[in-house]
């Protein structure tokens, strides 16, 4: 019952939080909404033993990459931009197409039944506790794509300084 | 938290669920008050300290050795007039210091004062502190773009940049303290200190602790690295629009992520409520001592040493702040993660542990 | 005990609601962020389904989709700089040099 009442307070929050992120004309309030979103998914992962995800989640959206986004608005001067229309002439195609896609997804998703279960329940995670047990799993199993994602890292960083930087000469 | 309502055996008519939230709640209390009136008392700490060391008196005024003065500047401050600026993002403006201490308090939540004393023992502590730390900028960034000025407009800039850049720093040299305890744990983290044979971390983490230092200063907006506050140039930083009770949120702020700082410092560090157990053998009578004493007065001297540095040094330069940040300290705490984590692997393959 | 539908239609809701303000909305930065929402979506049906099928794959998975999402942000936003730099507006509509 109780467990109920969560996941409908946190699905009701995410779903308005992303609705109004994406309708807002001022840019920096739809930052800020999404702020408030990022908190409620970290709070569901909680809810679905994720502990050490959900406070990455924290750390690097709401710490970091949204921290850049209102870095950037603050950097640009955006008053003209924020008077203009905020949707394209022909939105409710869009709409369309997104209500369509989503009854795919849901009509879909009514099929889906678990598989085979894994070695990780929750007894074993919470046994090993949880950051030792992503760790152990990160490092073993998946060491290549790790080295991979610190690979497209880097290419981000030497990519954003190459761009942002202005020309010396 | 299922477990836990299960467990409805009833003391006093009282079920056990709301006992264990009523307890909670009043341990929230108990750190709230407790971690503000310190914060008030670190203020005419700071004014003494600094006011000595320039060879005046600090405050004497309000009563005996001016003891008093804190709780004056706050009735004053919450009596003061509330200017909001004209063309200020209202809402923003309101919610931006709010938004700023509350990142800050909510780090309270996981840090231990003494054993078994700390309101949520998480397992993954640390992070839920690099978490709030980081969270500790939006207060910072809002309040200067909803001020809708200049000066504000400026210090925020700066102090965001300053505070996302030395984040990494910070969070970088606590890694070789969680490879040592191999827990992010905080309570498991002290605990494991005690067992090792210095009693303190600082030992074998020194390069970790001198990097810590440096980046919590420029993470808490101190001196030297009080860029975006410059009086000579920004007049106030990205306050400079508040006034009464906003302005006082904000310092509160500030000084509750000193605190914080130095807790973090303490507990990851110098080991905590413990003594070395060394210092127990030579002298075993200070056992009795609780660990609260001892923690409360390895955090006044971490605090000590805030003040201690701002009274002495100069301001630094903003590129040299940056030029700190990313090409000192970032290369120290990655060699250090390195040796850390090397050093354990030959180690623990050696036997000893 | 929750479904793991539930979860999956979360999922699936916030996804679209990031691709309608990708479509729709003008201003490059809210394009960004709907972009950011899409990514969350995928990783509530990701962590989801780690929990229910006790695998922590998905776990790991959400971890990279965190790095590869951060990475796009870093370089999506330089581009805005850029963008901002020399054309002095960032709304989709107003680039249409190339239009004939």
């Amino acid at each position: 019952m109780i467990n109920q009442v969560f996941f409908f307070y946190f699905a009701v929050v995410i779903v308005a939080m992303s609705l109004m992120a994406i309708t807002r004309r001022q840019v920096l309030h739809g930052v800020l909404y999404m702020l408030l979103l990022f908190f409620h998914i970290a709070g569901l992962y909680l809810f679905l033993n994720a502990e050490f995800i959900s406070a990455v989640q924290i750390i690097v959206y709401a710490g970091a990459i949204m921290v850049l986004f209102l870095f950037v608005i603050m950097l640009l001067n955006l008053r003209e931009d924020v008077r203009k229309k905020q949707f394209i002439a022909v939105w409710p195609m869009g709409l369309l197409v997104s209500v369509g896609i989503l009854m795919v997804i849901l009509m879909s998703m009514l099929t889906v039944h678990i598989g085979t279960k894994g070695v990780w329940g929750i007894a074993q995670i919470e046994r090993a506790t949880q950051t030792v047990a992503v760790g152990t799993v990160l490092y073993t199993q998946y060491l290549f794509p790790f080295e991979v994602a610190s690979l497209v890292l880097l290419v981000a960083i030497i990519g954003a300084i190459v761009l942002a930087k202005k020309r010396l000469r | 938290m299922s477990t836990l309502i299960a467990l409805e055996t009833a003391r006093f008519g009282i079920p056990q669920w709301l006992w264990t939230i009523g307890f909670i709640i009043v341990k929230i209390a108990v750190v709230l008050g407790g971690v503000m009136l310190h914060v008030a008392y670190a203020t005419y700490f700071e004014r003494k300290v600094i006011g000595r060391m320039q060879n005046r008196l600090g405050p004497m005024v309000v009563g005996p050795y001016g003891l008093l003065q804190p709780i004056a500047d706050g009735i004053k401050s919450f009596f003061k007039e509330d200017i909001i600026p004209t063309n200020a993002d209202k809402p923003i403006f309101f919610m931006a210091p709010v938004l700023g201490l509350m990142a800050a308090l909510s780090s309270l939540a996981v840090v231990p004062f003494f054993n078994g004393f700390v309101i949520a023992n998480i397992n993954i502590g640390l992070l839920f502190l690099f978490a709030m730390s980081s969270l500790a900028v939006y207060g910072v960034i809002l309040g200067g773009w909803a001020s809708n000025s200049k000066f504000s407009f400026l210090g925020s800039l700066r102090a965001s940049a300053q505070v996302i850049s030395y984040e990494v720093p910070l969070g970088l040299s606590l890694v070789g303290v969680m490879i040592m305890a191999g827990s992010l744990n905080i309570t498991e983290i002290v605990n494991a200190q005690s067992r090792y044979p210095g009693g303190m971390y600082i030992t074998a983490q020194w390069l970790g602790f001198f990097v810590f230092v440096v980046s919590a200063i420029a993470e808490t907006n101190r001196s030297p690295f009080d860029l975006p506050e410059a009086e000579q140039e920004l007049i106030a930083g990205f306050f400079t629009e508040y006034s009464g009770m906003r302005f006082a949120l904000f310092f509160m702020a500030e000084y509750t992520g000193m605190i914080i700082m130095s807790s973090i410092a303490v507990l990851c560090f110098l080991g905590g409520w413990t003594i070395p157990p060394f210092v127990l053998k030579i002298l075993p009578f200070l056992g009795v001592v609780p660990g609260i004493v001892w923690f409360i007065m390895k955090l006044y001297v971490c605090i000590f040493f805030y003040y201690w540095i701002r009274s002495t040094l100069p301001r630094y330069r903003y590129d040299q702040l940056m030029a700190i940040g990313w090409k000192v300290l970032i290369p120290l705490s990655l060699a250090n993660i390195v040796i850390t984590a090397v050093l354990k692997i030959l180690l623990h393959h050696t036997g000893t542990p | 005990m929750i479904p793991l539908n539930w979860y999956l239609w979360l999922s699936g809701v916030v996804f679209c609601i990031g691709m309608f303000g990708f479509v729709t909305r003008r201003n490059i930065i809210i394009m960004l962020l709907s972009v950011e929402i899409m990514f969350n979506g995928v990783n509530i049906s990701l962590i989801a389904l780690s929990h229910y099928l006790e695998d922590l794959a998905g776990q790991v998975m959400v971890f990279f989709v965190i790095a590869v999402a951060a990475a796009e942000a870093a370089i999506g936003l330089a581009l805005v700089i850029l963008l901002f730099r020399s054309k002095e507006t960032i709304t989709v509509d107003d680039l249409n040099e190339l239009k004939g």
